[in-house]
């Protein structure tokens, strides 16, 4: 890998794109400076990581991943008495790359305490107006989602699978089906931001389920790329055992590599976790759409290929 | 036997499914925020030149498949065989089924330089130069002066082969024709 340097030296960003990195930055400090809410900093490398089988960590050599998003950590700082909290931080996911993605990126996290999914996706609209200008937002349930681009109903198994053997999946998983036609139908949306809304109870990850059994989890997207993935956060610590269970039991299907439950997450939600919500943004991506750009690496000073 | 994971996909490689060889044209990463990460791909296969999208779940693995394209002179046919030489100086010869050159026959005559592709050494695509230069072998005789747009007459190459000509063209002219259209451009320079 050392023949190619001289054409993998230089950045994947031009010099524009530098500066309007650092705008946006500055300008995203201001915004929760503004609202009270206190910038933290916590570990990038620890010793656990999350269960979720569908994100990889990378492991670090000695014991210990290097963090897939500071939840953990911050979700123990909400447990210890801080007030509403934010971080601007870089997030590692193992073997993630593509033209939108890349195993390293930075994240706007925030919790708001106090916050139900309602008042945080306002906020969230508030962010993303001061950083790409201001426009309207349109709401989408995951369902709806899905019966307008293919149109299925998400309780038909049989035609879930059948759409999804048209976009060329093979077998007969219902989620990898689920989860392939909600990628296609989101990347296919035209509306310019649309929240994504009533996610099934099955795809709650840390969210807490809302009575008629969806989960209480939103996400943005812009342009046809997924922005920001929000919660009203689970605060049961025995619901969180569970779903770290169920979890393990899926990675077992999976033949994935077994994650240990976060026992430092479980005994700070045990302590008790104030009612929040809380969301990640994908800074590198609004970086991108603010450019106009077709690939992340031109919001990135190095991709993956250069770094 | 090689294989390729997901994240080794790259434009050009050639992977084996569902038994047949195909290439590589396109490969997307693709991840719901909380969900399964695919890998969705457009493939050539090789032995039919249909293309084909497949989504797979990331980091899932393909066989590789032994494909090699390479450049051959044809040579002759007999009644079951198109038999090639490679251009590379080794001379060496392969024998092609004639299923495998039944889109291209008409182009084939002596010398042409055609693209072979060979799967486990066994040739299963042979794709003509986009011009060959071909003799007629018979047409009407010529009429001079006629340039009426467009009117044209049928000519006979030694292949086989018919194609529509203009009316001034004799036989014993050297053609050049288009082997993705099958229509002829002009006469070629002696």
């Amino acid at each position: 890998m050392t023949a190619d340097a001289h054409l993998r030296w230089r950045p994947s960003c031009n010099l524009n794109a530098l500066r309007v990195r650092a705008e946006m930055l500055a300008a995203a400090r201001t915004f929760f400076a503004a609202r009270k809410v206190l910038e933290v900093q916590t570990p990038l490398a620890g010793r656990h990581t999350v269960t979720d089988p569908a994100i990889a960590s990378v492991p670090l050599p000695d014991s210990g991943f290097l963090q897939t998003s500071p939840e953990h950590h911050m979700k123990r700082l909400l447990a210890a008495g801080a007030p509403s909290i934010y971080q601007i931080a870089p997030a590692f996911r193992r073997a993630e790359a593509g033209r939108w993605h890349n195993p390293e990126f930075t994240l706007i996290e925030w919790y708001r305490l106090g916050f139900d999914a309602e008042q945080l996706m306002d906020e969230v609209a508030d962010l993303v107006d001061t950083l790409l200008g201001p426009t309207d937002y349109e709401r989408r349930t995951y369902a709806a989602l899905l019966q307008d681009r293919f149109g299925v109903d998400m309780a038909d198994n049989d035609a879930t699978l059948e759409r999804a053997h048209g976009l060329g999946l093979r077998g007969d998983d219902l989620a990898d089906a689920a989860d392939l036609l909600v990628a296609d139908a989101v990347a296919a949306i035209n509306a310019e931001r649309v929240f994504v809304t009533a996610y099934p109870g099955e795809q709650a990850a840390l969210a807490r389920r809302n009575a008629d059994g969806t989960a209480a989890r939103f996400e943005l997207v812009v342009r046809g790329l997924e922005i920001a993935n929000g919660y009203d956060e689970l605060t049961d610590a025995e619901e969180l055992e569970t779903r770290m269970a169920e979890d393990a039991e899926r990675r077992l299907a999976r033949d994935l590599p077994p994650v240990a439950p976060d026992a430092t997450l479980l005994a700070a939600q045990r302590h008790g976790l104030p009612a929040c919500a809380g969301v990640a943004v994908g800074f590198d991506r609004l970086v991108a759409l603010r450019l106009g750009a077709d690939t992340l690496a031109e919001a990135m000073t190095f991709d993956w290929r250069r770094a | 036997m090689a294989s390729y994971s997901t994240n080794e996909f790259r434009v050009g490689l050639k992977v084996l499914l569902e038994g047949d060889p195909c290439s590589i044209l396109e490969s997307e990463f693709v991840k719901p925020g909380k969900g399964q990460a695919f890998t969705r791909v457009k493939l050539r296969n090789l032995k039919t030149g249909r293309v084909w999208e497949r989504t797979f779940r990331s980091g899932d693995a393909i066989e590789a498949a032994d494909v090699l394209e390479t450049e051959m002179e044809f040579l002759y046919s007999d009644s079951e065989f198109w038999h090639f030489m490679r251009t590379d100086g080794s001379y060496e010869q392969t024998a092609v089924p004639a299923a495998v050159v039944a889109d291209c026959k008409p182009w084939l005559h002596e010398q042409v330089r055609c693209g072979v592709t060979l799967w486990n050494d066994a040739a299963i695509a042979v794709t003509p130069p986009n011009f060959v230069e071909i003799e007629v072998a018979q047409t009407e005789p010529g009429v001079r002066g006629d340039t009426a747009q467009g009117a044209t007459k049928p000519a006979t190459l030694p292949t086989g082969a018919t194609i529509k000509v203009p009316l001034f063209v004799e036989v014993g002219d050297v053609l050049r024709i288009d082997t993705r259209t099958g229509e002829y451009v002009g006469r070629a320079q002696r």
